[in-house]
């Protein structure tokens, strides 16, 4: 009875958590009950990528209205794979949360962190699960608003100001999807995702849809920081809460990638968006200029959870790169740069905040000669940035070896050595990171450091280990991945 | 073209350019933000707009309400209000959400116009 409603209870659920974490009014038990719920979500998330794997695509119709008029919940490998990672870096992120929770908020608003938090995971979850277009917008602003609160609960007075730059940027990103929802009604008559990628073959044509189309784009672009709309994320990153930034580097971009595809892909169909509009060229020349911008800019960065951030721009160029091509390889590299990206930024974002937990700053100064006082932290944190490199036998090889075998299949050379160009880039700007953390002295008035708590460390290493092991055994991501590819690029849900 | 017949679409546009341009233009936040609500309430128009029904040979107005009655044969779609309703919620949430933010930075900074808090910042 309850595995027949599980898409309704993996949204459902952590909804309900977050008006109970305002009730519970203290900072441990609405940390407890959202630990609780984080990794209910992921059983969910699990149990239900089973069942789509051995049964196919899983229809269902909330409240039993059934699919054009009802809101219905599809189900297919692409978004089961994205509801694990989500729910997945929700499970690994909240462990971590209590200690740095406690280090960075005041006790007063604690609970209300945890119910931000679960809101946000609930927004997350929603636009990845749901089949219709409204509906996934609301479940956008619902993620959006929470993530505005997460990223002004900083500690420094900047987070305001990242925080007030996100919520109109993000704002302007979430109406323009609200236009583009609008202009496809008008000519559809329908918001269930599947109706529309019936109708609009027939409707390409129409002025309205082409608008619709542009306008999607752009607020989703918006919404994952492609360059060149990426500017709210350096400063939302640096100033958040160490976990915050955890969380949302992991998943917030991911979902936005995720939206991209799911109208490119499902609902406008791979034909209208790459042979009558133009979106694999400016998809291929914008993601290029991210991959290399992002890179360069984050080797000059002495705040390294910035430059992470402008990492993560880079990292976001290669999955629109691989949208790109509109070729199996190429979506096979983007989705499993999805997971493989989550997996890395959320290791080295919460190996920062084990270092922001000990030292109180995360200045590549402040962190000379950690690599001896904290050997496991950074240990995890070479581990996960090799993998962002693409050191192989790690989860970035594996992103940028069908990345590279797809450019190289369109025939596209230079874009295979900008890769390739980029990837070093990225090991100029880890590297800074190992010189400062091994091989120089800490100075003589450097506060004494320990190892972080367990409970912070046992998740980093987590996450960095999950890096090197789908590095090695590739069948599930690759394999999910191969099978959403090949079904996004027939077309249809 | 029939431009008479599009006003609402053009009122539409004119005001989310207007709104658009209020958030990039002004440096203090709380008329960014009265930019912001100027741009959502133009989507708003144009939803409700495209839910109105009419007719070549009728008189102004001719669709009405859905309501089951002799007289009453053409139907405007409800369906755009209905939805329309939800995105004034979010409109207002984000409203709310910015203007907390706002007294939060008024509070920190002691200014809330965008330049003053970057020489603040010293950056």
């Amino acid at each position: 009875m309850i595995s027949l409603h599980l898409p309704a209870l993996q949204v459902v659920v952590p909804l309900i958590s977050a008006p109970l974490c305002v009730l519970l009014r203290r900072g441990f038990g609405a940390w407890l009950l959202a630990t609780v719920i984080a990794w209910t979500a992921f059983a969910i998330s699990l149990a239900l990528l089973a069942q789509v794997l051995s049964d196919g695509a899983l229809s269902y119709k909330m409240g039993g209205w059934a699919a054009p008029w009802g809101i219905e919940y599809r189900i297919d490998r692409l978004n089961a794979f994205m509801l694990v990672i989500v729910a997945g870096i929700g499970a690994l992120v909240m462990p971590c949360a209590y200690h740095s929770v406690a280090r960075e908020i005041a006790p007063e608003r604690q609970h209300l962190f945890y119910a931000a938090f679960m809101l946000a995971l609930t927004g997350l979850l929603g636009i990845v699960i749901t089949g219709d277009v409204f509906n996934l917008y609301v479940f956008l602003e619902i993620t959006s608003l929470a993530s505005y609160t997460l990223v002004a609960l900083g500690a420094d007075r900047r987070a305001l100001r990242a925080s007030f730059q996100y919520l109109v940027l993000g704002t302007i990103g979430a109406t323009f999807i609200l236009i583009g929802i609008g202009l496809l009604y008008m000519v559809t008559g329908t918001l269930n995702m599947a109706d529309l990628a019936a109708r609009i073959p027939a409707l390409q044509e129409l002025r309205p849809v082409r608008a619709a189309f542009a306008f999607i784009v752009v607020g989703a672009g918006l919404k994952l920081a492609l360059f060149p709309l990426h500017l709210w994320l350096p400063n939302a990153y640096t100033y958040a809460p160490s976990v915050v930034s955890a969380f949302l580097a992991a998943t917030a971009t991911k979902v936005g990638v995720y939206v991209l595809m799911r109208f490119i892909f499902t609902v406008f169909g791979a034909r209208f968006a790459f042979e009558m509009m133009p979106l694999g060229e400016i998809l291929m020349v914008l993601g290029l200029l991210a991959v290399m911008v992002g890179s360069l800019v984050a080797v000059f960065q002495t705040n390294v959870k910035r430059m992470l951030a402008y990492s993560s721009i880079a990292q976001i160029g290669y999955m629109a790169l691989g949208i790109s091509f509109a070729s199996v390889n190429g979506l096979v590299a983007g989705i499993v740069h999805l997971f493989n990206h989550a997996a890395m930024k959320g290791a080295l974002f919460l190996a920062l905040a084990c270092v922001f937990y000990r030292l109180g700053s995360v200045e590549l100064d402040a962190m000379r000669g950690l690599g001896r006082r904290m050997p496991l932290t950074m240990a995890t944190f070479v581990a996960a940035g090799m993998s962002l490199v693409g050191v192989p036998l790690t989860v970035g090889f594996i992103s940028k070896w069908y990345l590279v075998v797809a450019a190289i299949e369109s025939g596209l050379w230079p874009v295979a050595v900008i890769v390739l160009v980029a990837s070093l880039l990225a090991l100029v700007y880890i590297w800074r990171v190992v010189e400062v953390a091994y091989f120089r002295e800490p100075d003589g008035d450097a506060p004494e450091v320990t190892e972080a708590p367990a409970a912070m460390l046992v998740p980093t290493m987590a996450l960095a280990a999950a890096c090197i092991y789908f590095g090695i055994d590739t069948e599930l991501t690759v394999g999910v991945a191969t099978e959403a590819a090949l079904s996004l690029l027939e077309g249809g849900p | 073209m029939d431009v008479i017949g599009h006003y609402n679409y053009w009122v539409s546009i004119v005001l989310m350019m207007a709104g658009f341009y209020m958030v990039i233009a002004s440096a203090n936040l709380v008329k960014k933000l009265v930019g912001l609500n100027v741009f959502q309430t133009a989507v708003f128009l144009l939803y409700i707009t495209m839910s109105k029904v009419s007719v070549p040979d009728c008189a102004i107005d001719c669709g009405t309400a859905p309501i089951f009655k002799e007289g009453f044969t053409v139907y405007s779609n409800p369906l755009p209000s209905v939805l329309i309703l939800t995105a004034i919620v979010v409109s207002v949430s984000t409203t709310a959400v910015a203007l907390a933010i706002i007294v939060r930075i008024k509070e920190a900074y002691g200014s809330v116009e965008e330049d003053e808090m970057l020489r603040r910042d010293g950056e």
